[in-house]
């Protein structure tokens, strides 16, 4: 046993020395059309005392989806979740999250009303156990929306940017645990527009759909960039390639490469990635 | 021997063991229903008590058993709520959760005897609260409150991580959280420990007969005026409650007809505790609905 831990260690640290020999290749997004939103400075994050994410130095522009990709445990959805401070109380996140210009990652912010504008969409769908419509009306009352009519049209308005109007509008005061696993998937994604974030984050969205839900889903996001910033992990490259305008391929706690998507899956600089997105590992 | 037959061996050896539990519970539960459903009737659950005559009745010792119940839990499931939604909520695992934790089990394996001694020093002697009603509730209390919060944490834990992330990611507090998502989530859950718990304090007898006596003075059911003495609400009256009652004429009864009534007590508290469990069920699954449109 304590052989093989040893031999588990110096592999790790063996790859860890390889990787960081390795040549980065990081071309920031300066599309003129779509100004920066969102970016990070040097962030790090640790559990405990274990560092699983090295340095992340990306900016994200308005309106356009980014993919984050990479293999297991290699910092993706650590990354994402710091984003909106969903590691606060499971990580030590460092370094800077800048979102128009003020820095989200210090303790002086509002997070609850940080994650308003910054929403997330989880790996497995989430839909509470309450009504379709109170899934989506229940944070807006909470915040003192409480007018009918306006809630019905938010509720509507949500479920028809989420494509789910028109096979939920005869049923929405029924349990939204009902819903088949897309449906849920993208009640989630209804809920998380409803209080109008500016980004939303979305983990894996659809790891956990069949392929027909998986297009819709894609369909769905290509539709909503239009009116939000979208950060994606993914573990499926052809989603990545679908979708994105911008792709990030994160190993082993480090971004090792980010640009254009189209850049990273014909023509990526950096050899991991090029064995990444060609199927070789991972 | 071959793997299958194996398996039917097993499987057979379950279904006996499963089939012996239930035949005894029913042999039990027909025997005190067989004996003790013909010494009831209207008299027989209204009546006071009678110290030395035949003919008397369990109603003082039935209202005094809901009453104490009430009061109990009244006092227990706010603080085991808080105190649930604290450790699994809030708090992180450290040293004060784990002795939190442990000092939990250690209560809740208590012996009961030894909770009515601990109140009668305590509450009775030491806060001079007497044999009353509210002795008994803050002994049932401590009686009660280790394992309502156990299964109240228990109940929180059968709900998603994901619940919880999902509200934190709309923007709500863990406060708001908790009590928009999870707590509507958890209801039936929370009530089934509650039902459970309730009927483990209806039927105690051990900690109350040091801490709300074994008496129960005749009650004046015109009076609701909890400051009089003989008003039932008055909390500070000592109270016999059904369990007690029981243990009490089994051991030191003197009326000719101690064997019937203690039959007839039996059986009326294994109904109540019956139609408690129904009534709960059934509230639960109404109030599960409301709550979550399921």
């Amino acid at each position: 046993m304590f052989i093989n831990n040893d031999v588990t260690k110096a592999t790790a640290n063996d790859v860890t020395k390889a990787t960081a020999m390795l040549e980065r290749h990081v071309v920031q997004p300066n599309d003129a059309g779509h100004p920066i939103i969102l970016s990070t400075e040097d962030l790090h994050v640790f559990y405990g005392k274990k560092e699983a994410l090295f340095e992340g130095d990306l900016q994200f522009g308005s309106n356009q989806i980014t993919a984050l990709i990479g293999p297991s445990g290699s910092g993706k959805s650590t990354y994402l979740r710091s984003l909106n401070r969903m590691n606060d109380r499971i990580a030590t996140v460092t370094g800077k999250i800048m979102y128009r210009g003020v820095d989200i990652n210090q303790p002086a912010i509002d997070v609850y009303e940080m994650r308003r504008r910054v929403g997330m969409v989880f790996q497995r769908p989430n839909p509470f156990a309450k009504s379709i419509y109170d899934n989506i009306a229940f944070a807006l009352r909470l915040r003192g929306t409480t007018d009918k009519h306006e809630l019905d049209e938010i509720v509507e308005t949500s479920l028809k940017q989420a494509a789910l109007w028109d096979q939920v509008k005869d049923d929405l005061n029924k349990s939204a645990l009902a819903l088949s696993g897309g449906q849920a998937q993208r009640l989630c994604i209804a809920r998380a527009i409803a209080v109008k974030p500016d980004i939303l984050l979305l983990d894996e969205p659809a790891s956990a759909l069949d392929p027909v839900s998986t297009s819709q889903l894609e369909d769905t996001l290509l539709d909503l960039k239009q009116h939000y910033t979208i950060i994606i992990v993914t573990h499926n490259m052809q989603q990545a390639a679908r979708i994105s305008e911008y792709t990030a391929f994160f190993n082993q706690g480090r971004v090792l490469e980010y640009d254009t998507t189209s850049q990273i899956f014909t023509n990526p600089q950096v050899q991991v990635t090029s064995d990444y997105v060609s199927g070789n590992f991972g | 021997m071959d793997t299958k037959k194996q398996n039917k061996l097993a499987i057979g050896a379950l279904y006996g063991i499963a089939g012996l539990v239930v035949l005894i519970l029913l042999a039990l539960l027909g025997y005190i229903l067989a004996s003790g459903l013909p010494q009831l009737s209207w008299h027989f659950l209204t009546a006071p008590a009678k110290a030395f005559l035949k003919g008397g009745g369990v109603g003082v010792q039935l209202f005094n058993s809901f009453y104490l119940l009430i009061l109990a839990m009244a006092i227990s499931f706010p603080i085991a709520l808080g105190a649930a939604i604290y450790l699994y909520e809030y708090a992180r695992d450290n040293w004060v959760t784990t002795t939190i934790r442990t000092a939990i089990e250690i209560l809740s394996s208590l012996p009961s005897v030894v909770v009515g001694l601990f109140g009668f020093l305590f509450f009775v002697v030491k806060l001079r609260l007497g044999f009353s009603i509210l002795s008994g509730a803050f002994a049932l209390t401590f009686f009660n409150l280790p394992l309502l919060t156990r299964s109240i944490e228990d109940s929180l834990r059968t709900i998603d991580l994901e619940q919880r992330e999902g509200g934190l990611a709309l923007g709500l507090s863990r406060w708001e959280t908790v009590t928009r998502v999870i707590l509507p989530a958890a209801v039936p859950s929370i009530l089934t420990g509650v039902i459970l718990s309730a009927g483990r304090v209806f039927g105690e007898a051990a900690a109350l007969i040091y801490t709300a006596g074994q008496s129960a003075p005749a009650l004046n059911f015109a009076d609701w005026n909890p400051f009089n003495i003989s008003s039932p609400l008055n909390p500070m009256r000592p109270a016999e409650t059904l369990a007690v009652h029981i243990w009490k004429i089994n051991s030191e009864g003197i009326m000719p007809d101690a064997k019937a009534i203690s039959s007839g007590s039996s059986a009326v508290l294994i109904i109540a505790i019956l139609l408690f469990n129904f009534a709960a069920r059934y509230v639960g699954k109404r109030l599960y609905k409301r709550l979550t449109s399921a």
